[in-house]
């Protein structure tokens, strides 16, 4: 029941945006989740490398590390996560109600969904970009040949939109096929019903990996067609929350510009003299205390899940199944764009 | 002419069954209007809370994404409402030729149950028993599978002259619209009304002398000689539009997409299971006096059928048969889930362009009550003039 079962869901949660008495609180957030014992982490249903749940539902990926670095530095252990596996088409609805107290499902940061839908994106975790990937044998070596092309495609993306703005700017006439659910879009995509898919870069290289028969069969091509920052988003209304996640993730950021590991970091609190580290990991300044978490919220996330280099690296880096190149998203003294403001 | 007195006024009574009964009905209007305006305002105000817009507003506006079917032209610069009815039409397309094609394989199906020979009534309990009790999305699914994993790529399309079948879809070659065609559909039109009239008068002839009518033959060549006759005063045109592969799309003719055809093969195939139980519990109802009566009056097989059967049948036949219209047209909504653009489909895109997931939801729901509200006011009409007239 693919489709009934999304329908109910996104018509519970209307109706749950219709009856819930009062909105949140400011501050509430925080509060809700110390009470709750645990975070509700809103991820995608099956995306390798960003989120995907093992046969005994354990979850992995980038995104996933996200939020149990979040859940760490919160509650001091980043397994207590609540997950709630959402598609593209509900992952809003999900933020907007109340249903989750953080989206961190490689969701592309523009300014119609900052502006109005009632959430905030607090930075960028993926610098991605869309991208096309078509069979070896159709002999395609650039999006420009696609001239005419079936292309499958995901509703409720970005990549819709960015699709059609291709196709328009060359001219290409492509026809999109839409589903619901990346499962049916890639399954379409390999039985040949469409010429191409497209998705984002990384979501291509996971599909590539993970769902083809033989992965050399299939070419992603050189163009992308879009900027795609995915990171995560929470609800607009409680800003403590909101600088809560968006310094979590520049902490991890941070972490690794100073070198500090899931495996040194204990050695980092009892030895480290330089200041920045001492700052980050709580044994000079408490900057845990200005955002309302403890002194240690850092050492707690970097436990848990290691910096943003280690986090990158296990999930989707050239040594991981996926084989993503760091590119943009190399630190910015090693020739990428992660920087992070400084934690003090 | 004696009595134009008013009737006489009941004196008013708080206690009166009268009274009693508008107030009940003033409380449970008040009730429900009442939940609905706290519902909708509730909801306004955390939407506002939230920083969440709203508003119908977004529909003039470019909606900005492609369609891969469009009936009537659509180019992702048109505002919203167009894709909006882009998805309408596509979701009524498939309902109406869904409906269409139901009916008659329905029909088929359960009058073969009724068949003397052993092969034909078996098998068209096999298909009911089989098409009924698999859901509906699982076939929708198997017959998308079947479309786009057997049949070849583009170009080496399975060719019959200019018919071409692969995973692109079924392209036809179809005649190059021209003056030539209108006036053609003018004829045919002309010689449905002819048509029309010479079925009243055989009918009448037929009360007044007895001479069997021929209503099929008659009217049939009436219609196709009207329309071959348009034909040819147009100039007889003959120019077709072939469908032929440029690059990776066809152009010229007509194609119907996997998509489509999955969607129609899986909801005909699925409704016309519950069609045919319908027309057998139909047919069934007629009494057997009913036909011993119309065999011993010398009717054949096939007119008692036609004739004295199927008409009192269609009392029990059409009302559980709009319920199916219905179900066909909503589960035609299931197409998402294999890529078709229906109305659905288009909206799930606009919730998530727009993020008004409410007013979008308002929209479905309005659509789909319109749609099955003007089918059973359709099929009630068809009831009323099918039922028995008491004489």
């Amino acid at each position: 029941m693919i489709k009934t079962s999304g329908r109910i869901l996104a018509g519970g949660l209307v109706a749950a945006a219709a009856l819930a008495s009062a909105p949140a609180h400011a501050g509430k957030t925080l509060d809700a989740i110390k009470s709750r014992g645990s975070v509700v982490c809103g991820v995608n249903t099956g995306l390798a490398g960003f989120s995907a749940a093992d046969s005994q539902g354990n979850w992995t990926g980038l995104d996933v590390d996200v939020c149990r670095a979040i859940a760490a530095a919160v509650l001091g252990d980043g397994n207590k996560v609540k997950w709630v596996p959402l598609t593209a088409q509900q992952r809003f609805t999900a933020l907007q109600s109340g249903e989750i107290d953080i989206l961190s499902r490689n969701t592309t940061w523009t300014l119609t969904r900052d502006a109005s839908l009632g959430m905030f994106f607090t930075g960028t975790t993926y610098y991605d970009g869309q991208g096309f990937m078509v069979p070896v044998k159709s002999k395609i070596t650039s999006a420009k040949q696609l001239k005419g092309a079936t292309v499958c495609v995901q509703s409720g993306t970005t990549t819709e939109k960015n699709l059609t703005d291709f196709s328009r700017a060359n001219n290409l006439n492509l026809k999109p096929v839409v589903f619901e659910k990346q499962e049916a879009a890639t399954g379409a995509y390999f039985s040949g019903r469409c010429i191409a898919f497209t998705t984002d870069a990384s979501g291509l290289a996971s599909v590539r990996n993970k769902e083809a028969k033989d992965p050399k069969e299939h070419l992603i091509l050189p163009e992308l067609i879009s900027k795609e920052p995915l990171g995560p988003s929470v609800r607009r209304g409680d800003d403590e929350w909101f600088s809560i996640v968006k310094w979590v993730v520049f902490g991890l950021i941070e972490a690794e510009e100073y070198d500090i590991t899931k495996a040194n970091v204990d050695k980092m609190v009892a030895e480290s003299k330089d200041p920045v580290v001492m700052r980050i990991v709580g044994t000079s300044e408490d900057t845990g205390k200005l955002l309302g978490l403890d002194k240690n919220w850092m050492v707690n996330a970097i436990k848990a899940t290691g910096n943003y280099g280690e986090i990158f690296e296990r999930n989707v880096g050239p040594k991981s199944a996926l084989g993503l190149p760091r590119g943009l998203n190399n630190l910015w003294n090693k020739g990428g764009i992660m920087y992070a403001p400084p934690v003090r | 002419m004696a009595d134009r007195r008013p009737p006489k006024r009941q004196p008013f009574s708080w206690r009166s069954r009268a009274f009693r009964g508008v107030i009940y009905q003033i409380i449970a209007i008040v009730l429900i209007g009442g939940a609905i305006w706290y519902l909708a305002h509730n909801t306004l105000v955390n939407m506002a809370a939230r920083g969440i817009q709203s508003g119908f507003d977004f529909l003039s506006t470019t909606a900005g994404f492609d369609i891969g079917e469009t009936p009537i032209t659509y180019e992702s610069l048109d505002p919203y409402w167009r894709a909006f009815l882009i998805g309408l039409l596509n979701t009524l397309r498939v309902a109406v030729v869904g409906i269409f094609l139901s009916t008659i394989l329905g029909t088929l199906l359960g009058i073969g149950r009724f068949s003397h020979n052993a092969i034909v009534r078996g098998v068209c309990y096999a298909y009911v028993e089989l098409f009924r009790n698999v859901p509906v999305l699982l076939q929708l699914l198997m017959w998308y599978l079947l479309f786009t994993d057997i049949l070849p790529p583009a170009y080496e399309a399975i060719t019959l002259g200019d018919i071409r079948l692969s995973k692109n879809g079924l392209s036809i070659p179809v005649p190059v619209w021209g003056v030539g065609h209108a006036l053609a559909l003018a004829g045919a039109v002309a010689g449905g009304f002819a048509a029309w009239g010479y079925r009243r008068w055989a009918i009448r002839r037929f009360e007044a002398t007895g001479q069997v009518p021929k209503l099929f033959l008659v009217p049939l060549s009436l219609v196709v000689g009207g329309a071959v006759i348009g034909w040819l005063a147009g100039g007889a045109p003959m120019a077709m539009s072939v469908p032929v592969l440029d690059g990776f799309a066809l152009t010229g003719g007509m194609t119907a997409t996997p998509e489509f055809m999955a969607v129609l093969v899986g909801l005909v195939l699925y409704t016309s299971a519950f069609i045919a139980e319908t027309v057998r519990a139909g047919i069934a109802s007629v009494s057997r006096g009913q036909i011993e009566a119309a065999e011993s009056l010398g009717l054949s097989k096939g007119r008692a059928m036609r004739l004295v059967i199927l008409p009192q049948a269609l009392r029990v036949i059409i009302p559980p048969i709009t319920s199916q219209y219905l179900n066909l047209t909503k589960n035609s909504s299931l197409a998402v889930a294999i890529g078709y653009p229906d109305l659905v489909s288009i909206t799930n895109t606009a919730i998530n362009q727009t993020g008004r997931a409410v007013e979008c939801i308002a929209i479905i729901m309005a659509v789909y009550l319109t749609l099955s509200l003007t089918t059973s006011a359709i099929m009630n009409w068809y009831n009323k003039r099918a039922a028995i007239k008491e004489r």
